[in-house]
């Protein structure tokens, strides 16, 4: 039997566009998974802890101010701190081509930029099941 | 799954009573996918059971549960009690998915580390949803949480189930919409320890409460006594005036989740219901038979997991049907006889 | 002369082609994919419509003329034949100073007034050195802390000449405090000042997410500003109702109308509560909408706002000025509707866009920038942009005749249609008590987020198409030289309010906050006059939030998903 994988989908930072986050999340529950919304403006201490209590396999992270250089390796940060580290982090949202590198170095294992459909997020959500990345 | 051997789990189960959220949530995981390790888990904690008191909150969708709880939350911290919820949604009957929405309100205890909030899905499995929450809220128990509070999904059966999940019940309506009348048509009014009407800021909510007064304790409130509610009543040939309340008749009490206002009395309630139910005994008579339904549920799912094995449950219906057409006896004669091969044969084995 | 149409003769005429043409073309080739022949919003169109789908007996009553009741025509008499539509860029990044020169380029490249884009913290209440405002201090507009920054982002520029509008909700109070005491300092008349503040707090809550208190309390600020502009900034737009942000998070054409109107009628109740007399504030509301790439939707979708604004204020609040029932606008073509791939196509969708808000009878235009998808936009293509409306104005030739597609079969369809579809809606949320009430139930947000995700469903599974995304695709191609946010640009913002903290007079600050905070508690008191104060004091807007946060609390998000 296939694990039911639970998915987080937080939005850190302070921006409010949410069309994406919410996008995601509706869609990812139609293809079979788990997932908890934690809505707008939430700090990466709280998406954290929330992605530990709800033991979840992978946290998307949704940001379109441009605070994901700051925001996005914190959050890995503090997983890594908390024993945590094992959940995997993807994001998305408006991403220059040039910061994509540097976030995957510091831990973000997949970004996405507008336009990608939900069958590649799909697609990557299963990889990571494939390579026993989630457990 | 990897499997887990039984040094991991005894770790796990000490890194649980420590209350470390990773082992919690971790536990809860296990007991939620409801396999072996999940039971060998419950089993090692099961002393640890039973501390905590265990609220139920149930009600129709959009009442305002969520942010109940939420205010709920506050207030129990500022009685520094360590608090655990458990927040039920549907699973989407088409894709097994599910969107976990109920702790978008209780965003604000995110970081209170006194504060475990988990979100479970229904699974469509339908009493077994009842044993995961049973068995989640005896490891946020272990884990040193003295109050746990579960959020039903608040739709068809989990209203009676929840009876047998937690120590109280609370029931949340709210005035307009006529969910008064539905849920006293829904039998939601046999369960409740205290009623709370929720969205007193809007209208409505006294005339419901009083309604509620009249149907649950027999009290008439002057004003209202007329209203086309208790027209309703009388024209069913019932009217509760005839008889009267039951000294632990529950209570009726207004509040707003959303500017929390009511919210230290409900507390307050919600205390003094415990204390009685305990002097009564009432308490643990209903501890009681929440062990023995547990002992029932785990049977039956025991039992579901063996048929499953089988392919006579859950299994592929083609096959099982390919076997009885080619058999002329009636359906239950085939899987009488069926039951009774495989329980003698050896390939029976264990349960 | 002519016959006037014999519209019976018509319908059979009508009958005929159908039955003898049509139908055997359609059996021949039954047409494209279903969802492809509707309109972005969904509503089916007809193979064809022709006078027997208008009825010019009621024309006056629908279309009337234009700068007449019900105004379906156009606000003015002459719209653009008399003066073109306001060329208005928004504008706003880094620091004060850095966006004080994209001003006054943009001035000086014939564009007629200014817009002002805050970041984030500054738009939610708090200052650049909260913790909260990590990575995001100047990133989506510029950092306003205090005084001293609005002083440097509006230094040279003539404030009695230009007309400013400025994208702030929730503490709008607050930025337009500063903006009229640098204004002073400028000695430039408070009577002559011209500009929007956005203001519009209840579309925070649906679809933009800036929000700081709760719905009570914000409702109260709005009515304090629109009280302090009808009494002292008479020029002064005091509220410019969004459709924009609706529309941009997933909402229809219809929704947007139907939503915006229902905020706009929950403001001028507050208005009126206020015992504002509504020919005293109505002409200082205005709106805002987004211009998508749906031609024929979005002309029918201003013209249908146009009308509904002009019944909805005269016959329910009983307003008798003309300019009380005018809808007037502001639009900004769609952001969504850009791909961050070959970004050089959405040069082709802008101008889509904006035709569309030339045609629907737009009062200003922002017209977006081709890298708009991928990062903020470069010199470039923010001239591009500006470009795309003076060819619209000097060369297209449909700003030479008023509401040039009135008439159009299928535009006068579409425009009743949106109208009662809207209509719908708004009965709908009056029966749940308002908009407020809609929107603390989660409805509003509900119907938004359906909405949304059935359009991106139908764009996944290829119903819709979409150039460059989901067909005629290119293998990913470098993007070009976009404009990078300055690493250094936050420790310099928070070196100047260092300075301000330490400069300022400490207790005056606190002396006014406290006044703030008094009068916050005080429902009767109008909170401009104690802002005003704080502002001169220079008081941080996180201060000044934060006293305003501790008397009305914080809004939290209802969850809708
Ligand atoms: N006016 C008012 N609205 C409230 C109150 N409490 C909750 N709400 C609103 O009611 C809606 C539903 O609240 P929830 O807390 O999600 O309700 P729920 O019962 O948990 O809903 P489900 O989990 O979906 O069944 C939200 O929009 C809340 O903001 C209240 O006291 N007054
Ligand atoms: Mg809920």
């Amino acid at each position: 039997m296939t694990k039911r994988l639970r998915i987080l989908i937080g939005k850190p930072g302070l921006d409010g566009h949410d069309r994406g986050a919410k996008f995601i999340a509706r869609g990812l529950r139609d293809a079979g998974y788990e997932v908890i919304y934690t809505g707008i403006r939430q700090t990466p201490e709280s998406i954290v802890s929330t992605a530990i209590q709800e033991d979840v396999d992978l946290i998307g992270l949704s940001l379109l101010s441009g605070a994901h250089n700051e925001l996005f390796p914190r959050i890995v940060q503090l997983l890594r701190e908390q024993d945590a580290a094992d959940i995997v982090v993807f994001g998305g949202g408006i991403i220059p081509e040039e910061d994509i590198e540097p976030l995957k170095q510091a831990g973000v294992r997949a970004i996405f930029t507008p336009g990608t459909t939900l069958n590649t997020i799909i697609e990557f959500i299963e990889s990571c099941r494939q390579d026993q990345k989630v457990s | 799954m990897p499997s887990r051997s039984e040094s991991e789990l005894t770790a796990l189960a000490q890194r649980v009573k420590a209350g470390q959220p990773r082992a919690v949530a971790r536990a809860i995981t296990l007991v939620e996918a409801g396999g072996g390790a999940g039971e060998d888990l419950v089993d090692l904690l099961h002393g640890a059971f039973g501390a905590a008191r265990i609220i139920g909150v149930t009600g129709p969708p959009g009442a305002g549960k969520s942010t109940l709880v939420d205010g709920l939350i506050t207030e129990l911290r500022r009685q520094e009690r360590r608090v655990g919820v458990l927040a039920v949604d549907p699973s989407s009957p088409f894709s097994g998915g599910a969107l976990l929405g109920d702790r978008l309100r209780m965003g604000r205890h995110a970081e209170d580390r006194a504060v475990f909030i988990r979100s479970m899905a229904t699974r469509g499995h339908r009493g077994g949803l009842t044993l995961a929450t049973t068995e989640a809220a005896g490891i946020l128990d272990a884990a040193g949480f003295d109050t746990i509070i579960i959020e039903t999904v608040g739709v068809g059966q989990s209203e009676v189930e929840i009876m047998s999940t937690a120590d109280a019940v609370m029931v949340v309506l709210v005035p307009g919409a006529g969910d008064d009348i539905q849920a006293l048509k829904a039998g939601i009014m046999e369960i409740g320890d205290i009623y709370v009407v929720n969205k007193a800021d809007l209208a409505g909510a006294a005339e419901l409460a009083a309604v509620l007064r009249f149907a649950l304790r027999g009290e008439v409130d002057p004003d209202i006594a007329d209203s086309e509610y208790l027209g309703t009543e009388h024209a069913a040939g019932y009217d509760p005036r005839d008889y009267p309340a039951a000294q632990n008749a529950p209570q009726i009490l207004l509040a707003s989740a959303l500017d929390g206002s009511g919210l230290p009395q409900l507390i307050e309630a919600l205390d003094q219901r415990l204390a009685q139910l305990d002097r009564s005994g009432e308490l643990a008579l209903r501890r009681r038979q929440r062990g023995a339904a547990a002992l029932e549920r785990i049977a039956q799912s025991a039992l579901r997991g063996w048929l499953a094995e089988r392919g006579i449950v859950a299994g592929d219906p083609q096959q099982l049907l390919r076997e009885f057409d080619s058999d002329s006896r009636g359906p239950h004669r085939f899987m009488r006889d069926k039951l009774q091969q495989l329980t003698r044969s050896r390939e029976g084995g264990d349960l | 002369m002519s016959e006037p149409i014999d519209l019976e003769q018509l319908e059979t005429a009508r009958r005929e082609w159908d039955k003898t043409v049509l139908t055997p073309a359609l059996e021949k080739n039954p047409g494209r994919d279903e969802a492809a022949l509707r309109t972005a919003s969904n509503i089916p169109l007809q193979p064809l419509y022709d006078p027997t789908s208008d009825n010019p007996a009621t024309y006056l009553e629908r279309q009337g003329f234009p700068g007449c009741y019900p105004f379906t025509r156009g606000v003015q008499p002459t719209m653009y034949r008399g003066r073109l539509w306001t060329m208005r860029q928004y504008a706003g990044f880094g620091t004060a100073e850095q966006t004080n020169a994209r001003f006054r380029y943009l001035l000086d490249q014939g564009q007629t007034g200014l817009s002002v884009a805050f970041d984030l913290p500054t738009q939610v209440g708090l200052d650049s050195d909260h913790s909260l405002a990590l990575g995001e201090v100047g990133k989506v507009g510029v950092a306003i802390d205090t005084l001293r920054d609005m002083e440097a982002l509006l230094a040279e520029i003539p404030l009695d000449e230009v007309s400013t509008s400025m994208t702030i909700n929730a503490p709008a109070a607050v930025l337009l405090a500063m903006y009229i005491v640098v204004a002073e300092s400028q000695d430039a008349d408070w009577s002559k000042l011209r500009g929007t503040i956005q203001n519009d707090i209840l579309k925070e809550y649906v679809a933009r997410g800036t929000y700081i208190f709760p719905p009570g309390p914000s409702m109260r600020l709005i009515q304090n500003t629109f009280e302090f502009c009808a009494r002292k900034l008479p020029k002064w737009n005091s509220i410019s109702v969004s459709g924009y942000h609706i529309r941009e998070a997933g909402a229809t054409a219809v929704q947007e109308v139907a939503f915006t109107l229902a905020d706009a009628i929950a403001y001028v109740e507050t208005a009126l509560q206020a015992g504002l007399n509504v020919d005293e504030f109505a002409g200082g509301l205005s709106f805002f909408f987004s211009a998508g790439s749906d031609l024929l939707e979005e002309v029918a979708k201003f013209r249908a706002a146009r009308r509904m604004w002009a019944r909805i204020m005269k016959q329910r609040f009983g307003a008798q000025s003309p300019r009380s029932m005018t809808l007037r606008f502001h639009s900004q073509t769609s952001g969504a509707a850009l791909t961050a791939q070959q970004p050089d196509n959405n040069v082709a969708r802008v101008t889509l866009h904006a035709l569309a808000a030339v045609l629907g009878g737009t009062q200003s235009l922002h017209t977006n920038s081709r890298d708009e998808a991928l990062a903020l936009p470069s010199q470039e293509s923010v001239q591009i942009a500006l470009r795309t409306q003076q060819i619209l104005a000097h060369e297209s030739g449909v700003a030479n005749t008023v509401d040039p597609l009135a008439g159009s079969y299928v535009v006068e369809a579409l425009t009743d249609e949106i109208e009662a579809q809207a209509h719908d809606y708004l009965e709908r949320i009056a029966s749940m008590g308002g908009m407020v009430q809609a929107i603390e139930a989660g409805y509003v947000q509900r119907e938004i987020a359906d909405a949304a995700y059935t359009y991106q469903r139908q764009l996944e599974d290829g119903k819709r198409i979409v150039v460059g995304v989901n067909r005629f695709t290119t293998a990913d191609e470098p993007h070009r030289d976009l404009m990078r946010h300055d690493p250094g640009l936050r420790e310099a913002q928070l070196a100047r309010l260092a300075d301000v903290r330490f400069e300022r007079n400490e207790q005056a600050v606190l002396q006014a906050l406290r006044a703030l905070r008094n009068a916050a508690e005080q429902p009767g008191e109008n909170l401009m006059y104690p802002i005003i104060d704080c502002v001169r004091r220079y008081a941080t807007l996180g201060e000044i939030c934060a006293e305003l946060r501790r008397v009305f609390g914080e809004h939290t998000q209802p969850g809708v998903v």
